[in-house]
């Protein structure tokens, strides 16, 4: 048993009444780390002394003015800079980074009065799906400690599943908040291209990376989005419009919403599992008068291809940045400046962030810039268009947020592009710069599906509403892993 | 289906500011044939009428006042630099 199958509500009214601490709450975080990490291995790294110091702080503010997250533990994904405190994005290149500043994510989670305790593991750079890639260590499904969590923000999902903090941050740039939600049986929201801020994120694919929430219900993802959304001067990308209070989207009335459902999303390649767990999730909405009926993206088999040329291409002009010299890894021995460069990059970077870079400038390069780059923003224009043709009738779009549940450790990082395939349910969303959320649907021997509900930009409210009201119609996400009592 | 070469690899390798062995090329050169074959599908679409996306958000031109604010501090950088002499990053002898 943990605090932390509380709800954010629930937490507030303990510490509202007295009954913990922030400073309890936080060694609750701490200890459950301890008990649970060397299994999970979710964090990178944990900052006790600062989270506790910071805590007692915290418990000495009045009741009054207290926000709806205040005092409460968080972990954010390892490619989230926080001043003093290394930040790696999993990568060797990164190993012993220290930022001088704090992401813009962080000032406001530090308005909030959130409490820090430790960064989360990743696939480096943000390139993979199972987090295998993580230069430092593999991390574990809570579900089955054999599968991995997802990826590339699966420290965050481990984390929130295995009950160590009550939210994470994760980033999604094709599906890496999602996908891991959905593997490890949490809720995991992409926001809109612009909803929040990019500053202090170490960028992937600047025109996709998306920073988002993953939290064990509905309700508080919707509050945490709330406090980290918004304008922000130092990410000219942000959206000046007004954030809502997407709490209050959660009415429980869906009566009359109209939901499209994509045979692209049904079909080949989607395992019966997932495609019936999204059928009984259609019937469950049925039941709360919402009406759904099937159409069409036509492009969606192109998406895939369209994300990888456009992703690494943007990688290739990002990672540039890492030369050895200002910070980050540097070779030693070498003998002149360019040899500086390369064998610092050679020996800082992974074998699959050098194979993005290898096919970003590939991709870039003069002689395939028309037919491999244009053409991937050409068709990425249809796959943009797909979505606003549907939206013109339809108030979401419905699918799994992936084709299966997860995989064994080990099991697919041989096969690449068995892995790229599967991110067709994903990777159009980023494309488009459409918000979407993953809230679990059910289970298959024991490991979660996640049910996709895509929006129109910004209307993440829609969205937190619809995903409330089948979330309070089932009982999935009350669920908690084998392991949640340290069996 | 194209056939990446070992010294096509080691060319974008070189743009690419990577130091590479003739094994890695080639270990390299065969993922990037497979890539390279998976984005192949792509030509069987009709685009010839299509403006190609560069960015989600239709932004333009977006500016902010121009006010001076306090700089990252330069002691608190240099901590993350591997050498450096009275404020100034060493690198290796370039003339």
């Amino acid at each position: 048993m943990t605090l932390f199958e509380k709800t954010a509500t629930e937490l507030q009214s303990l510490l509202h009444n007295r009954e913990i601490s922030v400073k309890e709450l936080t060694e609750e975080s701490l200890a459950r780390i301890e008990k649970m990490d060397g299994k999970v291995q979710a964090f990178l790294s944990t900052n006790g002394e600062q989270a506790l110091a910071k805590a007692e702080e915290l418990d000495k503010q009045p009741l009054e003015g207290r926000g709806p997250l205040f005092g409460l533990p968080i972990g954010l994904k390892d490619n989230i800079v926080t001043k003093g405190i290394v930040t790696t994005a999993a990568s060797k290149m990164l190993e012993d980074f220290v930022p001088v500043y704090d992401a813009t994510v962080v000032d406001k989670i530090n308005e909030a009065g959130l409490v820090t305790i430790g960064k989360l593991n990743m696939d480096e750079f943000g390139m993979g799906s199972t987090t295998e890639r993580s230069a430092f260590q593999t991390t574990h499904n809570p579900w089955n400690l054999d599968y991995v969590p997802g990826g590339s923000s699966g420290g965050s999902a481990a984390a929130v599943a295995a009950g160590e903090v009550a939210f994470a941050l994760g980033s999604d740039t094709g599906g890496s908040v999602r996908q891991p939600a959905a593997f490890c049986g949490v809720v995991g929201m992409k926001p809109t291209y612009g909803r929040v801020s990019r500053s202090g994120l170490v960028a992937f694919a600047s025109s996709m990376d998306q920073i988002g929430p993953i939290t064990r219900n509905v309700e508080d993802n919707a509050l945490l989005l709330s406090a980290i959304a918004g304008l922000d001067p130092k990410d000219s990308s942000t959206s000046p419009q007004a954030v809502p209070d997407f709490r209050a989207a959660l009415t429980g009335d869906i009566k009359g919403l109209k939901i499209g459902v994509p045979a692209e999303y049904l079909g080949e390649g989607i395992s019966p599992e997932a495609r019936n767990a999204v059928m009984e999730a259609l019937k469950v909405l049925e039941s709360l008068g919402a009406e759904w009926e099937e159409v069409s993206l036509p492009h969606s088999k192109y998406a895939s291809p369209v994300y990888y040329a456009i992703s690494s291409s943007e990688a290739s002009s990002n990672l540039a940045r890492f030369d050895g010299i200002r910070y980050g890894y540097r070779a030693e021995g070498v003998k002149n400046l360019e040899e500086l460069y390369s064998r610092s990059r050679s020996e800082g970077f992974g074998d699959e962030v050098k194979k993005r870079i290898l096919f970003g400038m590939y991709t870039l390069g003069a002689a395939h810039h028309e037919d491999l780059y244009v053409k991937s923003q050409k068709v990425r224009t249809l796959i943009a268009q797909d979505f606003a043709t549907l939206f013109e009738k339809y108030d979401v779009i419905i699918g799994p947020s992936s084709a299966t549940t997860a995989y064994k450790i080990g099991g697919k990082i041989h096969d690449p592009l068995a892995l790229y395939a599967n991110d067709v349910l994903t990777v159009p969303i980023n494309l488009a710069g459409i918000p979407a959320i993953s809230v679990p649907c059910g289970f298959s021997d024991g490991l979660p599906l996640g049910l996709q509900i895509i929006g129109k930009h910004y209307d993440e409210a829609t969205l937190y509403k619809v995903a409330h009201a089948y979330e309070q119609a089932t009982d999935f996400h009350t669920q908690t892993p084998v392991i949640w009592e340290g069996k | 289906m194209t056939q990446l070469t070992i010294n096509e690899v080691k060319r974008h390798a070189g743009l690419a500011r990577l130091a590479m062995t003739d094994a890695e090329a080639e270990m390299f050169a065969g993922q990037l044939d497979d890539i390279i074959g998976f984005a192949n599908v792509l030509q069987e679409v009709d685009t010839d009428q299509i403006a190609p996306m560069t960015h989600p958000l239709p932004l333009y031109n977006v500016l902010r006042k121009d006010i001076p604010t306090d700089a990252l501090d330069r002691e608190e950088m240099l901590e993350s630099v591997k050498e450096h002499e009275a404020g100034q990053i060493k690198v290796p002898t370039i003339i």
